[in-house]
């Protein structure tokens, strides 16, 4: 990894994120983006989004009609592409995670072809705008380069499939460089959705809590530049850290519900040290889904328990989430780049929220700041319809 | 790309359930009728190519998982059980690693957006039913439980040429023996909401619905999978005419006993000097994204089993994202 980019509701950038994940400070507050005034929960953790953008290369007329979510990935991703040190031109293959893409522009098209069948202005628009794969052609435009561009659409591990895939695609041999991340904004569907099934806490989240209330939803985009050592190398690039093992499977026991012994998570976590080469003992930090719902954690516990055997007592866990809500498809990227974070300045993010812990956790929950040595560190991500994937990171020395 | 073979394909279209009745179709070279939809709002209603009843309830939607899943599920169920057909019993046994992906533009449009309506009326009382069935991935999560498949399941959305990325998704795979075999499939559903969007944009295209499955594996079979070309993208600098060149680059002259199937009219320039057979399956079945393209795929799959060409090409020049084709050809 020689490039990352991350804004959430801690802020844009790499400085302020680490700054808000070191100390587990949380940034949920009243939901203002749309109505919550009939939902169960009233609060997310939103992103107080510039009006401008960074530097782009796209034309004044397509930059106007970037929204939100385009918005944020292109945030994430101009840093990431700085960072990196990449030059325009030529093609660059980008993957990237979402559930949901523009929804919100979605939801006015529906809105005004419901309500206001006959009118026509602007659908046409939202339409082109509202459709995954124009935000990944924005990203591309926006820094210059030809893709090609792949959108995976899997649910809550749509971040780490993607990373996980770019990863694949340069080890293997078939891309010397990736740009990869994930991406999702705050819409009215998603979060009536999940207020629908009362998966949504009244309050700020609180993974692993044994008397947890559910999940709060927050939004945001993070962005890595992947390339192959020899590439870094014969650049001077300053290498971040590196990506050594990827693991996904599929949880086939329910819709929405992990299987209660958490097989595919189980596997997921395996079968990334397995390609890695890793076990459990050597992992010093795993970053938890942790969305705080009951079944999740509880299931989730259970699996990092099976996955790391005697070696859970030493294992140091926390979910993110209590800081900057649940990001669905960007969770997995942005989790990515707090473990990258935690790996370069040798500290654990904690959840500070946390009161009583799950007794099902056989594991540490990190509680509070500290500094710790850090060489490994996991990053799990589960999401609807199965989806179970992990992570494997090594700090670059 | 290492050697990669078709050994199934599977189809649900407005022709029918299964590739008997796309190949029928596709040989006849007619128009299929078109349904009347109803628009809110709207006294004449839109056009659209949808899927008919199958000839017999599916005896697969006795699973506890598909009881109520929607349309685009149970068509992506039907296709990827006719690809897959004599492996099923090994996989179910998980004697054979099964990898799945799914493709979609649209995607589960009716649950989201009856969902919104819900939401609409009053958030508080949106129903927590259909809220699961919204997410791209579900279609993809209910095969792999059906087939009691744990391995790797990818949804991919984008335009048209989504598929035949993934196609090239599947080899990849395969050649680095991540699975043992890997349904692609392109699915999309017919309602008003998107039929609408269409006219938009294409005022003559009919919306269709359904799905279309191809099943690959390395071991040899009578059909290969020659060639993927690179996906061209219409970015700023780059047009769609420009981007449709580039693809059409990558594949060599055509030779008599050759099929080209594309997809648009707008693309048949770039194939100004083919010279073999040539079939534009939209006016025939309807657009449909991905699975108008699996649908080209399957029915390449079709010709070349019953020997009645010995190659191949699929040109795809997808609706707002790229350029990109693919060859088969018989073994």
């Amino acid at each position: 990894m020689t490039g990352a980019g991350i804004i959430t509701a801690l802020g844009r950038g790499w400085r302020s994120n680490a700054a808000g994940f070191r100390v587990g400070k949380a940034a949920f507050r009243p939901v203002q983006l749309f109505d919550v005034g009939r939902q169960r929960a009233k609060i997310a953790a939103e992103i107080d989004l510039p009006e401008d953008l960074p530097l782009n290369r796209l034309t004044p007329k397509k930059a106007r009609r970037l929204n939100r979510a385009a918005r944020m990935l292109l945030w994430a991703g101009s840093e990431a592409w700085e960072q990196s040190g990449w030059q325009s031109g030529g093609n660059l293959p980008v993957v990237l995670g979402t559930t949901s893409g523009e929804m919100a522009l979605g939801e006015k098209y529906l809105s005004q072809a419901i309500l206001s069948p006959r009118g026509y202005q602007r659908q046409a628009t939202r339409i082109i705008y509202y459709q995954v794969q124009r935000q990944g052609l924005d990203l591309c435009d926006a820094v210059g380069i030809d893709g090609p561009v792949t959108i995976i659409a899997n649910a809550c591990a749509s971040g780490s499939n993607a990373i996980g895939h770019a990863w694949e695609l340069v080890r293997s041999g078939r891309a010397e460089r990736v740009l990869t991340g994930g991406y999702d904004a705050l819409c009215q569907l998603t979060y009536s959705g999940f207020d629908s099934l009362q998966a949504l806490s009244p309050t700020p989240c609180r993974p692993f809590d044994a008397n947890r209330t559910g999940l709060s939803l927050g939004e945001g985009a993070a962005v890595l530049a992947l390339e192959t050592l020899e590439s870094a190398r014969g650049r001077d690039a300053e290498i971040l850290g590196e990506i050594i093992g990827y693991g996904a499977a599929t949880d086939i026991h329910h819709l929405t519900q992990p299987h209660p012994e958490g097989d595919a998570a189980v596997m997921s976590m395996t079968s990334a040290c397995q390609v890695a080469g890793v076990l459990p003992p050597q992992v010093d930090y795993l970053n938890a889904h942790g969305t705080a719902t009951p079944h999740n954690d509880a299931t989730e516990a259970i699996a990092i328990n099976r996955w790391s055997g005697e070696a859970a007592a030493a294992l140091r866990v926390s979910s993110t989430k209590a800081s900057i809500g649940h990001l669905l498809g960007a969770a997995g990227a942005v989790e990515a780049v707090v473990c990258l974070m935690a790996l370069r300045e040798q500290w654990l993010p904690p959840e500070c929220s946390l009161e009583t812990i799950d007794p099902a956790c056989q594991f540490q929950i990190v509680r509070e700041p500290v500094n710790a040595q850090i060489n490994i560190a996991l990053s799990n991500s589960f999401g609807f319809g199965g989806a179970n994937a992990s992570l494997l990171f090594r700090r670059w020395m | 790309m290492s050697r990669v073979f078709l050994h199934g394909a599977g189809s649900v279209s407005p022709a029918g359930w299964g590739v008997p009745a796309l190949r029928q179709v596709v040989a006849d070279g007619q128009p299929l009728p078109v349904q009347a939809i109803a628009r809110p709002g709207w006294e004449n209603p839109l056009k659209v190519r949808s899927v008919p009843p199958p000839p017999e309830r599916p005896a697969f939607l006795a699973h506890p998982r598909l009881r109520r899943v929607g349309a685009m599920t149970q068509h992506c169920i039907a296709t990827a059980l006719e690809a897959l057909s004599g492996d099923i019993p090994d996989i179910q046994a998980g004697k054979t690693r099964l990898g799945i992906i799914v493709c979609m533009m649209a995607g589960g449009v009716t649950y989201s957006r009856r969902f919104f309506e819900d939401v609409l009326c009053d958030p508080a009382t949106a129903s927590p039913l259909l809220f699961p069935e919204t997410v791209f991935n579900a279609p993809a999560s209910h095969l792999a439980a059906f087939l009691g498949t744990t391995m790797i399941n990818y949804t991919l959305v984008g335009d048209d040429g989504t598929f035949l990325q993934a196609l090239a998704l599947a080899a990849d795979w395969l050649a680095d023996d991540r699975v043992d075999g890997c349904v692609v499939l392109g699915t999309e559903e017919v309602d008003w909401i998107v039929a609408d969007a269409l006219r938009l944009f294409q005022r003559d295209n009919i919306y269709a619905g359904g799905a279309g499955a191809v099943y690959l594996k390395k071991t040899a079979s009578p059909v290969e999978l020659a060639m993927v070309t690179d996906a061209f993208l219409y970015t700023q600098g780059q047009s769609y005419q420009s981007a449709a060149r580039q693809m059409r680059a990558q594949f060599r002259e055509g030779g008599e006993n050759e099929l080209l199937f594309d997809s648009q009219s707008s693309e048949h320039t770039v194939w100004d000097h083919w010279y073999g057979q040539r079939l534009f399956l939209k006016p025939i079945l309807g657009d449909a994204f991905a699975a108008a393209t699996a649908w080209q795929c399957v029915a390449a799959h079709a010709a070349l089993l019953a020997n009645e060409v010995k190659a191949v090409n699929v040109s795809i020049v997808g609706a707002n994202q790229q350029a990109i084709g693919a060859r088969f050809c018989r073994a």
